[in-house]
């Protein structure tokens, strides 16, 4: 059973039906038993950062995800919900992430090239950096669907994957049973699905 | 690179596609479900419904159909027609929706941009013109074209862009059915004056008009049409090899 975590940020229809579609189970949930029993964890999230994280910590949620992580379980963040993986974030001001990984998040706002558009909306191609049971089916220059003005950065010991985009962004990490995608893999057909069926995989 | 993208749009009535094709291997060809599919299958990068349903049963037929697609199809889907209120864009999304695009709701009622965009984030927000142009000024249309509002369109568009939309179709009354190719003129007004994704829409007539559209505008993000895809004149991914081999970036 994945629990797909639910603290009031996000829409998640598409999360839900894409891994019904691989013939996941899946609960959405914000009760920590059930986060506790579940066999996996997954954080999504869209909208500010700052909002996002009061929320998971107003439930509690946060300490309950630390404290299973720490125990061993997977966890999947996806957009948002992997940018609260890292240990802040300077998105209007500066707020503190979950510390679940190493590393920061930075607008993209006067570090790509001004006449590129933000947010980075759209298709664009994956960079694999290094191997890992996430990325099982993807090939190199497959491509996925990104939607975001913020990406991470400092994390070269769970940087997965990069794309170009002016400069090379974060497109997913993981480090451990701690696992992320920038991107949205319940909108990246194919290519999206697949990640989603690895993740459920052992 | 991010990919300039290829996006056919459907208009739904009573729940089913307006102007049905003929592919091949469709057992019902305006089915919803089975032809958003066929073009998630074969290269689309997102998909636009527009409901053309006036009457409220029509509109309930949407919904179910929209969290069918929404429910089989996983790239991004965008809705459009009658959001007129927050409550029509929180109806899209519940049943799966990610974009809602707002026309004449947006005309009606200015505020519902703004309010809309910090609900649920500028991403989500399309804002969709009708523009024609009258006494050499572009104006904004409404009513599906049929009513001038006297508006001036780049500065509408400014506007709307400032209070939070995160992308804009801009659809040519004066290019649209006769495809001759897009309303390049127009289009790179537009794509000067903002700073967010532009949608070319209006005059697709062939793969030429695609690469003209692409190469003229080296910012404009993506192109939409509806009957060269769905009457088989152009079928995307050929399109996409054609403008990949043009060096214009594509997703294949």
């Amino acid at each position: 059973m994945i629990a797909i975590i639910d603290y009031g940020v996000g829409n998640l229809f598409s999360l839900t039906s894409s891994l019904g579609s691989i013939g996941a189970e899946t609960v959405i949930t914000s009760d920590p038993d059930v986060i506790r029993k579940a066999d996996k964890l997954l954080l999504p999230g869209v909208g500010a950062f700052s909002d996002a994280i009061a929320k998971l910590r107003a439930t509690g949620l946060d300490k309950v995800i630390i404290e299973e992580v720490r125990g061993g379980k997977e966890l999947l963040g996806i957009c948002l919900g992997m940018q609260m993986l890292f240990e802040k974030s300077y998105e209007y001001g500066e707020h503190e992430g979950l510390g679940l990984l190493k590393g920061a998040v930075v607008p993209m706002a006067g570090v790509i090239p001004s006449e590129l558009k933000i947010p980075h909306i759209g298709w664009n191609a994956l960079h694999v950096c290094k191997e890992n049971k996430l990325f099982r089916y993807v090939n190199e220059g497959d491509f996925v669907y990104f939607v975001h003005s913020y990406y991470a950065t400092d994390c070269d010991e769970s940087l997965l994957a990069t794309t170009e985009y002016g400069k090379e962004l974060t497109a997913a990490v993981a480090y451990g049973n701690v696992m992320g995608c920038q991107f949205h893999p319940e909108k990246s057909g194919s290519v999206g699905l697949s990640i989603l069926r690895a993740f459920c995989e052992e | 690179m991010i990919t300039k993208r290829i996006i056919p749009c459907l208009d739904v009535k009573n729940g089913r596609v307006v102007k049905g094709t003929n592919f091949q291997g469709l057992s019902d060809v305006s089915s919803p479900v089975e032809l958003g599919k066929y073009y998630s299958d074969n290269g689309a990068d997102e998909l636009v419904f527009y409901d053309i349903t006036a009457s409220f049963e029509g509109r309930q037929l949407f919904t179910d159909i929209l969290r069918q697609v929404a429910s089989t199809i996983f790239i991004p889907l965008t809705v459009g027609g009658g959001i007129n209120t927050l409550d029509d864009f929180d109806r899209v999304l519940k049943c799966g929706a990610d974009k809602v695009s707002v026309n004449s709701g947006a005309i009606r009622d200015p505020s519902l941009v703004g309010e809309a965009a910090k609900r649920y984030g500028d991403q989500c927000v399309v804002l969709s013109a009708d523009i024609k142009l009258v006494d050499g000024v572009y104006r904004v249309f409404a009513k599906g074209g049929r009513e001038n509002t006297g508006m001036e369109a780049i500065s509408w568009i400014k506007r709307c862009v400032s209070e939070g939309a995160g992308e804009v179709v801009v659809n040519s009354i004066d290019t649209d059915g006769v495809k001759n190719g897009f309303d390049i003129p127009l289009l790179q007004q537009v794509c000067d004056a903002v700073n967010v994704p532009v949608i070319a829409s209006g005059g697709a007539g062939s793969v030429s008009h695609f690469k003209e559209l692409f190469r003229a505008i080296p910012t404009i993000d993506a192109a939409l049409a509806a009957s060269v895809f769905h009457f088989g004149e152009i079928a995307i991914p050929d399109l996409k090899k054609d403008l990949r081999s043009d060096g214009i970036t594509v997703r294949l």
